[in-house]
């Protein structure tokens, strides 16, 4: 009962924490920033794979959350607000970058922890699918990254791309079956 | 037969999933900035210009529809109790 009451309390502050910065409170935008901060960053991060992009994108995010507060409903949970726009900016700057860039191999050793060796994994397969995954449209990559390298829920997924969940399943299939294809083109039998 | 090739399909989807789980390992959580962003977010927000946060905008067919409005209502203002009856 009295952690009930407590959570009520809780979550009566934060509704008015979100008045206020949607009203342009300084204070109470930079309590939201510390408090979100990390899963910004963390959810951009499994999209570039590049620390240092992760953070200038995690910036950016914020100055898109800041510009766009009067659109921001204080009733509603604002971690799949900022999450849907750290996914936006994200794929912009996925779409800015030259199309055919391989994913950032020398990155992945930097942010994730390596994947048990597998002896029956070439380094040409490897290669190959980095090649493949980099030739991917953006809207392919992103479902594929987080659906299926991070296992994020598909509904979760969805609700940060903006799409249905069945919407998210469709993406995963193309982008499996476009990379199934590229893999065999570069003589790479998946 | 159709169902066959569906089966197919998805055996080579699966295969496609563990081999990209295989080759990019997941970033997981628990990452955070190597530093805190907000004096450097603090800054860029002072830098820009004043920006009060936009309300939607109208679009220009709206504006233009009024405008057509107001005008037909001073030419024939006979017709301004019409067009409210319609409304």
């Amino acid at each position: 009962m009295a952690s009930g009451i407590q959570m009520g309390a809780l979550q009566e502050h934060s509704r008015e924490e979100l008045e206020h910065f949607r009203s342009g409170d300084e204070a109470a935008f930079e309590a939201l920033f510390r408090r979100h901060q990390r899963a910004v960053f963390g959810w951009i991060l499994r999209i570039v794979r590049d620390p240092g992009t992760a953070e200038d994108l995690t910036m950016e995010t914020f100055l898109h959350i800041h510009r766009a507060r009067l659109r921001f409903d204080p009733a509603r949970d604002f971690e799949p607000w900022a999450r849907r726009i750290a996914t936006h900016a994200a794929v912009d700057w996925l779409r800015a970058r030259r199309p055919e860039t391989p994913m950032p191999d020398e990155y992945l050793a930097e942010v994730a922890s390596p994947p048990e060796p597998d002896p029956a994994l070439t380094a040409e397969t490897r290669r190959g699918v980095l090649l493949a995954l980099g030739r991917l449209p953006p809207r392919l990559r992103v479902a594929a990254l987080l659906a299926v390298v991070e296992e994020r829920p598909h509904k979760e997924v969805a609700s940060a791309l903006g799409i249905t969940t069945a919407a998210v399943k469709l993406r995963v299939f193309r982008a499996m079956r476009r990379l199934r294809t590229d893999l065999e083109q570069q003589g790479i039998k998946p | 037969m159709k169902m066959q090739g569906t089966e197919k399909s998805e055996q080579g989807t699966d295969r496609i999933e563990l081999l990209l789980r295989k080759t990019i390992p997941p970033v997981g959580e628990g990452h955070e900035p190597p530093h805190d962003l907000w004096p450097a977010l603090q800054a860029r927000l002072s830098a820009e210009p004043p920006h009060p946060a936009r309300l939607p905008s109208v679009p220009w067919f709206d504006w233009a529809l009024a405008a057509c409005l107001a005008l037909f209502a001073l030419l024939f203002p006979a017709a301004v109790p019409m067009l409210l009856y319609y409304l």
